[in-house]
């Protein structure tokens, strides 16, 4: 009973949030230029990519350098749905979002069956062997769909309709960061936690890790699924080369920078490391050279070096506050 | 439930609340924080430039496909000097803004709205490749600004707006102008592909080649695919060989191409290798050698032409960058002299007005040929095959659309 | 028949080369248990120096085996600098931390040295100067045989021997097994921990460097983005041979070889690329250890 007033406590926060992104939709982002929007609607995706790749890397403690793979599979069964459908039911705006959020859903959930198997391996290794296993699953589903005539192979599935917006990336991405806070505090996460503390002690007190870590790879690869339709209907435009491992690299980059295991971290670096991609344009301008790959290498270098744990590690923002408000009083 | 566990789960809710609307509300201020600042920016930029019209370019300048961003960057700055150097537009001078797109699609469509949106560019040169080009097309039309792509020849990126243009050839007919040369001129009949399943350009080409290929009465005895940044090819030659072709169809990048001739060599395979526009780099003499020689190739121009344009523009833009200008160098340098007299002959400075001027585009001198854009908004020129002799590209045929 | 025997040769040709840079790898790996991502990296400034030193010392006007050796040491040398400095503020200082992490600094090395390396050689790609010409095509019927790649397995067979050698007969050697065994317990033992990871460094990056030029010499297109596929096929062949050992990395690079070249040769030449990540799962997931590699279990 308990447990279930928590849930419509948080719920009502979180439809507060919601109410907030659809309003704003509506209301500030016709007066907001193209350019930012696009920054604004990609750091939304990189939020629901990043915090999605957290649960199984930070909270779990596996990890996985494959999630470019479950975005692909979730961007291209979304786009293949969308440009399906939208010839047989009459261009209707409201019809039009319910295929979109179907098709978003139906990516997610082949995402997310993905996940299942790429999660299996989890069982038998740990650390950098699991890591690179995935990253193995992440580069094979790349070449299959590259052998794939129906999805365009190397030249890609253009004329994908553009139904992303704030609303609707911004909605995604406010249900995932709950979806996953949620998870992570409750018994039923817990034990994700546990399995990344000490797995042995885990086992010996019965949790079910085995289970804990699928889970939480179907869980990420669903999210992550979701994330590549939400890019997919944004770009209007899908071809293998977009999803090679060096997006995933990409992902965790802003997981790591953020902090493994902390949720709003990596909000928060999906979002700084989005905007300072295109903020460094202007360098790029001036000095006539793209710097913009190597500072991020050595962004990534230097954070490893002097916080291993990332720049939050693994507390949250909230807790930080917190901490931070007893040492006042 | 213990003491702690009540805490926890009564600030649980709080916390979360508290942490989210942080975040979001962060973000919306981070982001109203770079709004105004570009705005700023952008407004002492105009006051700055009003005597410049600027030009976006969007091309991959880092990452694994640099040097056809860079090549085609060159060919428009050549072209842009020239200009300024003769009096400018109505004495106004081109400036290009760059962007670096790093080979991904992504960043080729952010790129573009920046440069549509925030350095109000009037035209968009770009993208070498046609996956970039497609993901920067609706853009582009969208804001009803004019783009020309002086390379993709994937038949789709044309059709995907009014405003978006291109100056070479597409897949069909270049693939075409191939099959019949080797089949009526070279009297081929077996022919082997090997294709690069990574580019689309060369996938389209092959697909394009395999089909005409047929329909003129030739016959495809074997078909392997390899991908970009490979280095041994010598597994796909070696069935191939056993095949017996009398030439083998290789559509991809002088990157790849210099080094499948030699190999070819090396395991004895003595038949003329085909290819497209994509050889058309003094790299592929360098990396071949002698390997390449007795090879043909489909192209926009021929260095060999001795018209003065052609030799102009040869001489200056080693004058400008100490080295010999490549396919892309030219096609870029076409481009924007194509958008440079369009620019000339419009009335006024709307962008319909500019299209218009662009679509109207008609027997242009250009380095790759004569240039009439037609209602598709393609280019028709005709194509030249040359072949590779003695480390150079003779001329051999003139084939008309 | 002869296509067979023409796609045997080829594939040990193409393990040789797999093998050359899995030496290295696996000399890494088996000391510090550190999939060392930026080992293709180091492999491809190997190619570059000796790409500007073959040039600078005048070695592709006139070419000799003297001029061959003499640019295999100078990028022998460089790579092993650069793999010193690269472990010295890399990873060392990551030592105590989960392997995880280390991984993550190693995959932003690598991308440092791919886009750093753009930046300074270029991003067209290099004609590798032709250093040392052996005489032409060995011709056996219609099977073709080039003399350089046969050399090529005589050199990663026998830089095999030696590492086998170094690692088994000398006090070095001793020493990194030592160290692979048990780091704490090497250093309670008065080993020189740090100095002996350099060292396995310093011998694995000359490894890639001598890679680097040999790879140049038979495929003479250099481009600062050529480390990643071989970087990652060889991490696989080691895989497949038993991480850390030298042997295995040998055996594997030639049976990825011959793998490959089989599945291009006869199959789908489409799903090559894929072919050495799937030998990777099946292996990984099957016998961990890998063909030869000992049985361990902190691994799995």
């Amino acid at each position: 009973m308990k447990d279930l007033m928590l849930i419509l406590l948080n719920l009502r926060y979180w439809l507060l949030v919601l109410g907030i992104v659809w309003i704003s939709d509506l209301a500030l982002m016709p007066y907001i230029d193209p350019y930012f929007s696009k920054i604004i609607i990609l750091s939304g995706i990189s939020i629901i990519l990043a915090v999605s790749l957290n649960l199984i890397n930070g909270h779990t403690g596996q990890f996985s350098m494959g999630h470019a793979g479950f975005m692909a599979v979730g961007g291209y069964i979304s786009a293949l749905t969308t440009l399906l459908v939208q010839n047989l039911v009459i261009g209707n705006l409201a019809v039009q979002n319910l295929i979109f959020l179907l098709a978003l859903l139906l990516g997610g959930i082949s995402a997310a069956l993905i996940g299942f198997f790429v999660g299996l391996p989890s069982l038998r290794l740990r650390g950098d062997y699991l890591a690179i296993v995935t990253l193995g699953f992440g580069e094979i589903i790349r070449v299959v769909v590259l052998n794939l005539d129906i999805v365009g192979g190397s030249r890609g599935l253009a004329g994908i309709p553009k139904y992303s917006n704030f609303g609707w990336v911004f909605t995604f991405a406010v249900i995932t960061v709950f979806f996953c806070w949620r998870i992570v505090n409750t018994s039923y996460g817990r034990a994700f936690l546990s399995v990344r503390d000490d797995e042995i002690a885990a086992e010996a007190v019965g949790v079910p890790t085995t289970r804990a870590k699928v889970k939480s790879f179907v869980i990420g690869a669903f999210f992550a699924g979701l994330a590549g339709g939400l890019f997919a209907h944004d770009l209007q435009y899908l071809s293998p080369a977009i999803f090679d491992f060096n997006r995933s690299f990409e992902i965790i980059i802003m997981v790591v920078l953020g902090g493994m295991g902390s949720i709003s971290g990596s909000v928060i670096a999906a979002i700084f490391l989005t905007v300072l991609k295109e903020a460094l344009r202007p360098l790029q301008e001036m000095t006539g050279v793209d710097l913009r790959m190597i500072i991020y290498s050595l962004l990534l270098i230097i954070i490893m070096l002097t916080r291993p744990n990332g720049l939050l590690g693994k507390r949250e923002v909230s807790e930080i506050l917190m901490s931070w408000k007893k040492k006042a009083s | 439930m213990s003491k702690r566990d009540m805490t926890v789960g009564t600030l649980l809710p709080i916390n979360i609340g508290i942490g989210a609307l942080a975040q979001i509300f962060g973000m919306m201020g981070l982001f109203c924080l770079i709004m105004t600042s570009g705005c700023t920016k952008k407004q002492t930029f105009e006051a700055d430039n009003s005597d410049y019209i600027k030009v976006g370019e969007v091309g991959s300048m880092t990452g694994a496909e640099a040097t056809f961003g860079i090549s085609t960057h060159r060919g428009i700055l050549l072209a842009f000097d020239e200009i300024n150097k003769s009096g400018g537009i109505k004495g106004k001078k081109l400036k290009v803004v760059s962007l670096d797109d790093q080979g991904k699609p992504e960043e080729a469509a952010t790129a573009i709205t920046k440069l549509i949106t925030q350095d109000k560019v009037v035209a968009v040169i770009g993208e070498v490749a046609s996956s970039r080009s497609i993901a920067m097309a609706p853009i582009a039309q969208q804001n009803k600004i004019p783009m020309i792509s002086p390379s993709s020849t994937n038949p789709k990126v044309t059709e995907l707006g009014e405003y978006i243009f291109r100056v070479c050839f597409i897949d069909p007919f270049q693939g075409l102008v191939m099959a019949r040369f080797a089949y009526e001129n070279l009297k081929i009949k077996k022919v082997a592909v090997l294709r690069d399943s990574k580019n689309d350009y060369s996938v389209g080409l092959s697909d394009v080649f395999t089909e005409s290929f047929k329909k003129v009465g030739g016959a495809i005895v074997e078909d392997k695919s390899y991908s970009a940044g490979d280095i041994d090819f010598k597994s796909q030659l070696t069935s191939i060989a056993a095949k017996n072709p009398e030439a083998i169809y290789v559509p991809g990048y002088y990157t790849d191409v210099g080094l499948i001739a030699r190999q070819a060599r090396e395991l004895g395979i003595k038949v003329p290798l085909l290819g497209g526009d994509g050889w058309d780099s003094p790299k592929l003499k360098e990396i071949g050698g002698d390997n390449i020689n007795g090879s043909y190739l489909s192209n926009h121009y021929s260095t060999e032409d001795q018209s003065p344009h052609v030799q102009r523009f040869i001489q200056s833009y080693k004058g400008l960058h100490n080295e010999a200008p490549d396919g892309l160098a030219a096609l870029g340098y076409d481009a924007a002299k194509i958008l440079a007299e369009a620019l000339l002959r419009t009335t006024d400075e709307s962008s319909p007005a500019l299209r218009l001027a662009i679509a109207q585009t008609k027997n242009f001198q250009g380095v790759t040929g004569l240039i009439t854009i037609d209602e598709k908004r393609n280019a028709t020129k005709s194509a030249v095959v040359l072949k590779v002799d003695q480390g150079e590209f003779k001329y051999q045929t003139t084939i008309k659309p | 028949m002869t296509e067979f025997v023409q796609h045997l040769i080829n594939g040990f040709s193409l393990g040789s080369i797999y093998a050359l840079v899995a030496l290295g790898y696996t000399m890494v790996f088996g000391v510090l248990q550190l999939i060392n991502f930026a080992h293709g990296e180091v492999f491809m400034t190997g190619a570059f120096v000796g790409y500007y030193s073959g040039r600078f010392l005048g070695f592709d006007r006139s070419p000799s085996f003297v001029g061959l050796l003499v640019t295999l040491g100078v990028s022998m040398m460089a790579c092993s600098l650069l793999g010193l400095l690269i472990e010295k503020f890399a990873y060392r200082p990551l030592r105590r931390q989960p392997r995880i992490n280390i991984l993550i600094t190693a995959v932003g090395v690598s991308l440092l040295l791919q886009f750093s390396g753009q930046l300074f050689f270029g991003s067209d790609p290099k004609f590798f100067p032709q250093v040392y010409k052996p005489e032409g095509t060995w011709e056996i019927g219609d099977l073709r045989i080039n003399p350089l790649q046969v050399n090529v397995l005589f050199v990663s067979l026998s830089m095999m021997l030696v590492l086998q050698y170094i690692i088994f007969k000398t006090r070095v050697g001793r020493a990194m097994r030592a160290v692979s065994f048990d780091h704490d317990l090497a250093r309670l033992m008065g080993i020189p921990t740090d100095r002996v990871i350099s060292w396995t460094f310093m011998l694995g990056s000359a490894l890639a460097g001598a890679a680097g030029v040999l790879v140049g010499l038979i495929y003479p297109k250099i481009e600062p983005f050529m480390g990643i596929v071989p970087g990652l096929k060889s991490f696989v062949a080691a895989i497949l041979g038993g991480i850390g050992n030298v042997t295995g990395a040998f055996v594997g690079a030639i049976f990825l070889g011959l793998a490959e070249e089989f599945v291009v040769g006869y199959g789908a030449s489409t799903y090559r690329d894929a072919l050495a990540f799937i030998f990777l799962i099946v292996v990984l997931l099957i016998k961990p250890t890998g063909l030869f590699g000992r049985a361990g279990s902190e691994k799995v």
